[in-house]
């Protein structure tokens, strides 16, 4: 009986020390912004951030809510946005669907007028129609689903982050535009990403009335040999490969290509776009167009954003962190241009203001993707990757 | 129909059907001698490749060019990969020769992990560059988009390796104590037969030709990784019980007619379920050939 009690008594303190805990931790996170200017009398400009912040995913998460609030620190310490402060609520959604939904009725209950977020793509969807009826201006960092935008169902939805199928777009119209082949070999290697974006790139050439799909073959990844498969892009008169996968496959088939005498252009995703290819393809690698996410590196305000980041934490920035860097700064900025908190005036500035961004120069298009976010198609020429303008 | 296709796909297959074979004789000695399933045996041929190209690495930095690095390459290859052979059989299923066989398929099994994760920890886990050093021959520039030269020696020496393995068997004192070994070991042993000899022979023999298809295939394809055995030796397994798992000719029959069905089957259907196919043709060979297309009947022993 008393071990029982004992049990029970352990069993409650973990409880509250649990939800303790979890309020230590929601109250850390809004407390930074505190001390900027109480002697305002205009009203804060409440931005939400909403993502996972705990749980599995946490660490897609984590990374923008820091982003934001390097941006608004800087901001505050400056005189915030026309004179008001801008006040941050920081909300979990631990990536769920339905915890989603419940967080977006907190924060619009709350008074946001914009929000940073969702981080998945899946928690985002759920919480856009709450944001929707309520006019909020929504921008997210990392959710990727193509429907997203290119559905139209949500106008008060953008993001800083190219779609999943923003890199099959780029391949088709390269092929098509630039190389100016008609008839295409759309080959992957049957996995989740490689598959994926072949289906991407199939269907954009099949809406496309400059080309036309004449292959379209899953290989079996890791196989001996690739040669029936070769053949049968030689026996099907393709004037171009896209090939969806890793470079493991993609220097075998190269490889086998160039030694039977085809030069037809292969082109690839950021799966290839890595060292190890042209290491391990060799001399077979030369000519290769792969793409890859446009570099930032030099970009001085990611630079900066960085510096920031570790200074203030202590460590590198995680995933997503100059996405939402990004988003928070154009959001800023648009509240700046037009003056006002009033989603149409909102929506107008974040799809005309240009912005400087860790990304760089950003706008957004009218379905909500950034425009000069995203990939850049390279090129291996003489042992290297080299991005072709 | 188009002969020029349907010739591509042919020498495809066949080169691809020669690499199965190539491992899948190792497999097939093994099994033919102690019954036992060398699962290694993937793992062998890629420590073949591996040991090729370290040898490669030394020797282009000592100046050596050509023919000459491919065939020291090739030996030292195939006398490391021997030796691992001789070590495997010695350490991991000697000691379980008189345990149930379960213990020695679970062992086999085992020390294909272990040298797999071995070579990842001990080497890399990247993809490396495999220099190709076989030499365009100039009389096949005519055909080259149908046959080219590596894959031209990767044929020749697999008809080389069965006819000298054949030879072997069927007319040597050590072939003649193979065969007995196969068909009874205890009465092999009593009538002086070596065996445990006689197994240690055969897995360096079958490790030594695995490790050479190690070397051509490395060269063919242009790359290798610690994880290429692996495949390679489920689908040498699949070609040596097609072809009648203990049979010299079967594993090179078993490995060609895999080969061919992958290759006309993607050529003229699709890849996509290239290998659902090879293992539904398996599967009905071995419904109407239950001990594969050249395998003897087991005759039960009263």
């Amino acid at each position: 009986m008393r071990n029982r009690v004992s049990r029970r008594a352990g069993h409650a303190v973990i409880i509250i020390m649990t939800i303790f805990g979890m309020m230590l931790t929601g109250c850390s996170q809004k407390e930074a912004p505190s001390n900027a200017g109480e002697k305002q009398t205009q009203p804060p400009i409440k931005i939400a951030v909403v993502g996972s912040h705990s749980g599995d995913l946490a660490s897609y998460g984590i990374p923008s809510a820091r982003a934001a609030q390097l941006v608004v620190d800087q901001r505050n310490a400056a005189c915030g946005i026309n004179g008001r402060r801008i006040e941050l609520l920081v909300e979990d959604d631990v990536c769920k669907p339905e915890i989603a939904a419940n967080s977006a009725t907190k924060v619009v209950g709350e008074g946001a007028q914009a929000v940073l977020g969702h981080i998945c793509s899946g928690a985002t969807k759920a919480a856009l129609g709450i944001y929707k009826e309520s006019r909020l201006v929504t921008i997210s960092p990392s959710a990727t689903n193509p429907a997203l935008t290119q559905s139209g169902d949500y106008p008060n939805f953008f993001r800083t982050i190219a779609s999943d199928d923003a890199q099959a777009r780029l391949e088709v119209d390269f092929v098509l535009g630039h190389l100016k082949a008609q008839k295409i070999a759309v080959l992957h290697d049957k996995g989740d990403y490689g598959k994926g974006l072949a289906e991407f790139a199939k269907g954009f050439i099949e809406a496309d009335p400059r080309g036309e799909v004449v292959l379209y073959e899953g290989i079996t990844p890791g196989a001996v040999d690739y040669s029936a498969v070769v053949n049968k892009i030689h026996q099907s008169g393709a004037q171009a490969v896209i090939y969806g996968g890793y470079h493991p496959e993609a220097s075998k088939i190269v490889a086998q290509m160039r030694k039977k005498a085809m030069a037809i252009p292969f082109v690839s995703d950021d799966g290839v776009k890595d060292d190890t290819f042209i290491k391990v393809a060799g001399e077979f690698a030369e000519g290769v167009y792969a793409t890859g996410p446009v570099d930032t590196t030099h970009n001085p305000i990611a630079i900066e954003a960085v510096k920031a980041h570790k200074a203030k934490y202590g460590e590198d920035p995680g995933a997503f962190f100059l996405n939402a860097y990004a988003a928070t700064l154009a959001l800023v900025n648009a509240f700046e241009k037009s003056c006002a908190t009033d989603y149409d005036a909102l929506v107008k500035a974040l799809r005309t203001e240009w912005v400087a961004t860790p990304l760089g120069i950003i706008r957004f298009d009218e379905r909500g993707d950034a425009i000069g976010v995203g990939f850049a198609m390279y090129q291996v020429q003489n042992g290297k990757y080299v991005e072709i303008k | 129909m188009n002969w020029d296709y349907l010739l591509s796909l042919f020498m495809g297959g066949l080169t691809r059907g020669s690499i199965y074979a190539l491992i899948a004789l190792g497999y097939t000695m093994v099994y033919g001698i102690i019954t036992l399933i060398n699962f290694a045996h993937g793992e062998i041929y890629m420590i073949g490749a591996f040991t090729a190209l370290i040898a490669i690495g030394v020797l282009t930095l000592a100046g050596w060019n050509g023919t000459a690095i491919l065939l020291i390459a090739a030996v030292a290859a195939v006398v490391y990969a021997a030796a691992y052979g001789w070590t495997l059989e010695r350490i991991a299923y000697r000691p379980l020769r008189h345990a149930p066989r379960l213990s020695a398929l679970i062992s086999a099994i085992g020390m294909s992990l272990f040298l797999q994760n071995y070579v990842r920890m001990a080497q890399t886990a990247n993809f490396l560059p495999f220099p190709n050093l076989i030499p365009e021959f100039a009389f096949l520039k005519p055909v080259a988009h149908i046959v080219r030269s590596s894959e031209l020696v990767i044929y020749a020496v697999t008809a080389l390796v069965m006819l000298l393995l054949t030879l072997l068997v069927r007319f040597t004192r050590m072939g003649k104590a193979m065969r007995a070994t196969a068909q009874d070991r205890d009465m092999a042993m009593l009538s002086g037969v070596d065996v445990d000899r006689v197994i240690s022979l055969t897995f360096v023999i079958g490790s030594a030709i695995a490790a050479t298809g190690g070397v051509l295939i490395a060269s063919h394809i242009g790359q290798i990784n610690f994880y290429i055995g692996f495949l390679a030796g489920i689908k040498a397994f699949v070609a040596a019980v097609l072809g009648g798992i203990g049979s010299l000719p079967g594993a090179v029959l078993g490995g060609l007619v895999l080969g061919w069905t992958e290759s006309f089957f993607t050529g003229y259907v699709s890849s996509d379920y290239e290998d659902v196919f090879a293992f539904l043709f398996l599967v009905g060979i071995l419904i109407f050939r239950p001990s594969g297309l050249l395998g003897r009947k087991q005759m039960e022993k009263v």
